[in-house]
């Protein structure tokens, strides 16, 4: 195993290519949950764990179906697994760790149509990556989500109290601009390199 | 048939993107050349008319506890289609738009109209509806398409016009390279709902006068 790729793996998933503001998936969570610290905490917890886990389960499906020739399914039987899975890991916390079920609660559902989850699925096929990589690159994608939010969050609820904004820009917009400036400080990590 | 009223709707007063909020990921992502706005906004539209004809017409046999899942069965299934197809036809726009395409399967905004619209209305209804939504979110692609593309880069219809290259409007090298980074297309979107929400304090004022 090699470790300085999956340094570079991990490294590229949180800072340069970071899910949400370099690649654009999960912006619907990233704006809708992001009003208050706490709910994006957990809900950045919560996709980490998912997205770890849609990327070893959807990795094994994918050589089911290269296997069959079915390779054309993909997005359906990916979505399917995430689907499954996302309703499992519900059950399953709620019966085992019924604090973080609890802590997590109406996020959980909502993960499914969180286009990063699929999305990663679909990268780790595009890009070959064998079943180690495909784990690290769900979770560390994941963990750039929460940092993302959780940077949003924060600056979100000083705005909420502190900014006083045009009529016009209030609410949604104006969290647009602001994660657009966050966006453009993350560019800067574009020139980064593992070596 | 209330054709006219659900077409305002899905352009101006319900707009999917800049009212409703939904569908902000592909929005953003993909709006950097007039091509890639308009090859999107058209496969969403197809996406959303067949996936609201069918679901509308399965809404009395689907149960009620797994509709979710069923919905994203049928909507997984045309976009293999429209993915399919355009890999076929229209490769190039197919490779711009890449991951994009089957991520089209969980864009907020079918999802919502299946549950908001189709699951409650007859097939025809559904079917308009599923029209006038996706032209409403066409609509605002090809606008943010061409501000980013303009203001970024100094063309006009890049990938469609002058072979591919696009018209040009001024030198490349003046082009404000923030708006074709993912910067942009926060920063136009934002700039977009914020003229919206203008309009509609404007509209609510005379309708107060």
């Amino acid at each position: 195993m090699d470790w300085t790729n999956l340094l570079s793996i991990s490294l590229g998933a949180i800072l340069i290519n970071n899910f949400i503001l370099v690649q654009f998936l999960g912006c619907c969570p990233f704006l809708g949950v992001s009003k208050k610290m706490d709910t994006a905490v957990g809900m950045g917890f919560a996709v980490i764990f998912v997205m770890g886990l849609a990327s070893a389960f959807c990795y094994v499906v994918n050589l089911l179906l290269v296997a069959l020739d079915l390779e054309f399914m993909q997005t359906v039987a990916f979505i399917l697994v995430i689907a499954a899975l996302v309703q499992f890991v519900e059950m399953f916390l709620q019966k085992m760790i019924p604090s973080l079920y609890e802590a997590l609660g109406v996020y959980l559902p909502l993960i499914t149509t969180n286009c990063a989850v699929l999305g990663v699925a679909l990268l780790n096929v595009q890009e070959n990556y064998n079943f180690i990589e495909s784990v690290v690159y769900g979770i560390t994608g994941g963990v750039g989500f929460l940092l993302a939010i959780v940077l949003f969050a924060s600056i979100r609820e000083r705005l909420a109290v502190s900014a006083e904004t045009p009529k016009c820009f209030e609410g949604f917009p104006i969290a647009l601009i602001t994660a657009g400036l966050m966006a453009l400080a993350f560019s800067g990590f574009s020139g980064l390199q593992v070596w | 048939m209330n054709f006219k009223k659900q077409l305002k709707e899905g352009l101006l007063t319900q707009n999917p993107v800049l009212v409703q909020l939904l569908g902000m990921c592909s929005t953003m992502a993909i709006t950097i050349s007039l091509s890639n706005g308009l090859g999107m906004g058209v496969s969403v539209t197809i996406i959303l008319t067949l996936s609201n004809i069918i679901i509308s017409a399965l809404r009395k046999i689907i149960p009620d506890k797994i509709r979710i899942a069923a919905y994203v069965v049928v909507i997984a299934g045309f976009v293999t289609m429209v993915d399919l197809l355009l890999q076929a036809f229209l490769p190039d726009i197919a490779n711009s738009l890449g991951v994009f395409i089957p991520l089209i399967v969980v864009n907020c905004i079918i999802l919502a109209r299946a549950e908001s619209f189709a699951s409650k209305n007859g097939v025809l209804a559904s079917a308009v509806d599923g029209i006038c939504q996706g032209i409403g979110y066409t609509l605002v692609l090809l606008v943010m398409s061409v501000i980013r593309e303009f203001l970024g880069s100094g063309t006009f219809g890049g990938g469609i016009l002058n072979g591919g290259a696009g018209i040009r409007i001024f030198p490349e090298e003046y082009g404000a390279l923030l708006l074709v980074l993912p910067v942009g297309g926060f920063l136009t979107l934002g700039c977009l709902i914020a003229l919206m929400q203008w309009a509609q304090g404007r509209g609510k004022k005379k309708e107060g006068k």
